[in-house]
């Protein structure tokens, strides 16, 4: 029998510290939905999403009230459109067309985002995936929930450093094109090195060629109730730390796990995994930031940060394997900056800048991510920054993306402004050198030495 | 059998457990354990019951506990039991 000291913990939980479901995100495969021609394909992914998601906005309503917990974003993420739309699309305006249409599918079925305008171009581009990176600028402009991810490396292909050049250029041309809502269509582009086949989050979330027909990919959250446990520990030993982080991630994944079964079965559609990621909102509260003070830092950035995410990480991992039958997606912490309350302290403090955001990467679940830098940051800077955080991704072995926002018309010491869960972010200096020459060169950068384990 | 946790925390009064037991018995909603403190003039209970043969659906239920609360000055939730079960049982 449930004791009454369980059921208060987990209300408390709820309704204190912030734990909720943070998406149920129905991955949908359009490799049925391929034709000639692109308005027959636009007809066939409407139906196609109808059919399937119709219900996903109820469904997660419902189960949020049979639980007592929120489930605050019900999302789609489809097969990269590059490769949808490669028999149809002959122009960047076709693949605009098919952007218009999901946005217009994901109005009409409720659902907040739709990710999977996407191409994965690790080794090479084809004709389609480059029109549909160069579409990319326009397609967010004029869509308001359609999601972008580009995925330009992987530890067993290299870097595409044509895709990276590319993806420079589009991040700064999608920064104008929106720049009277602070270059908010960058807000909605990720780019990729190594990304998953069934990431539930936003805005890199795309339904692999590798996933079944339809699936249902949760993630949970829950910064605040780690660092509500944390609180009861403070100056205990690392064997403490680390076990309190696990025992939490546990209970939280759990939560994921029921509910991703339960969407499974009342929309008919496989359970495909829970994602363990810890993702952050700007509501206070609700921060990995304050994770980090808790465990022991005046701020982020703070020297031992790196050291603190990497296990901070790692428990939140341990802690969550267990809890669900299948684990995917991102499954770390995030660190984006407009997002969490506690990093905007940091960067306003004067203590995390971008060099120290690029080493966290290595060691927590995703990369540079809401990240605001001054609109003057050329778009070989850009694609500079980009080569880096897809180098940490491929030598390393796991994913890193990058999501930067240059806000038009803003400098160092401005903030955007993103409104909702995409928060505000202060203005972060970039470092001024130029690496245009080596941004110029063309090919690809091989695989590393250790990807080569056959 | 459908077991669902209800929690009623609020201000101490007369009638709080009478009111809320009354609501379940019209929807034939049996009690299987029922556990009540006062701590600092604040009444919480906790009930564990089954819904599976009541005469509404649990949105239904919830809505009107959350009513019977409002008539008593108190927060009156209904969750599923598995959330509890699931957290904290491996």
């Amino acid at each position: 029998m449930i004791s009454r000291s369980e059921i208060l913990e987990t209300n408390e939980m709820i309704e204190k510290e912030n734990l909720d479901v943070r998406t149920i995100t129905m991955g949908i495969s359009l490799l049925d939905c391929i034709d000639s021609d692109v308005k027959v394909m636009c007809d066939k992914i409407h139906r196609k999403i109808v059919r399937l998601a119709g219900k996903l906005v109820e469904t997660g309503d419902e189960i949020g009230r049979e639980y007592g917990i929120p489930v605050v974003n019900k999302r789609i993420s489809v097969t990269p459109i590059g490769i949808i739309g490669a028999a149809a699309c002959r122009t960047e305006e076709d693949f605009v067309t098919v952007a218009k249409e999901l946005d217009a599918v994901a109005k009409e079925v409720g659902v907040n985002f739709l990710g999977g305008f996407s191409a994965v171009v690790a080794k090479g581009m084809t004709a389609s995936d480059e029109l549909l990176m160069r579409s990319i600028p326009k397609a967010l402009a004029v869509t308001e929930r359609v999601c972008s991810s580009v995925n330009v490396g992987s530890t067993r292909t290299g870097i595409n450093m044509d895709a990276v050049r590319i993806m420079g250029e589009t991040v700064v041309k999608t920064a104008e094109l929106t720049k009277d809502a602070d270059s908010i269509g960058c807000a909605k582009l990720v780019i990729f090195c190594n990304a998953p086949d069934d990431n539930p989050f936003m805005a890199g979330a795309f339904h692999g060629v590798t996933e079944a027909d339809a699936v249902i990919n949760v993630g949970v959250s829950g910064p605040g109730v780690v660092k509500k446990a944390l609180e009861a520990v403070r100056g205990e030993s690392f064997e403490v730390l680390c076990e309190t982080i696990k025992k939490t991630a546990f209970k939280i994944t759990r939560v994921g796990q029921l509910v991703a079964k339960r969407a499974s079965e009342m929309l008919g559609v496989p359970f495909g995994i829970v994602d363990l990621s810890l993702a952050p909102t700007p509501a206070v509260g609700d921060s990995v930031a304050e994770i980090l003070q808790e465990i022991g830092l005046e701020y982020p950035g703070a020297p031992g940060t790196t050291a603190a995410l990497a296990l901070l990480n790692d428990q939140v991992k341990k802690g969550g394997v267990m809890a669900s039958s299948y684990v995917g997606g991102l499954s770390g912490a995030f660190i984006p900056v407009s997002e969490d309350q506690g990093m905007i302290d940091a960067v306003n403090a004067g203590c995390l800048t971008l060099e120290k955001l690029e080493a966290m990467t290595c060691v927590c679940s995703v990369g540079l991510d809401m990240i605001a830098v001054p609109g003057d940051t050329s778009a070989a800077t850009i694609s500079g920054i980009i080569a880096d955080e897809m180098a940490i991704g491929m030598v390393n072995q796991k994913t890193t993306a990058v999501r930067l926002i240059p806000v038009i018309g803003k400098k160092v010491g401005d903030q955007a402004e993103f409104g909702g869960l995409l928060g505000y972010a202060p203005i972060m200096p970039v470092n001024r050198f130029d690496c245009s020459e080596f941004i110029g060169r063309t090919g690809r950068i091989p695989a590393p030495i250790h990807s080569f384990k056959n | 059998m459908k077991k669902a946790i209800i929690t009623v925390v609020g201000k101490d009064r007369v009638g709080i457990t009478a009111r809320v037991c009354t609501y379940l018995a019209e929807r034939q909603i049996n009690i299987l354990d029922i556990s009540q403190t006062i701590v600092g003039g604040y009444f919480n209970m906790m009930m564990v019951v089954d819904v599976s043969g009541a005469t509404n659906n649990f949105d239904g239920i919830a809505n009107e506990l959350k009513e019977v609360g409002k008539g008593i000055d108190c927060i009156i939730r209904i969750q599923l039991e598995d959330i509890f079960d699931m957290m904290h049982r491996i």
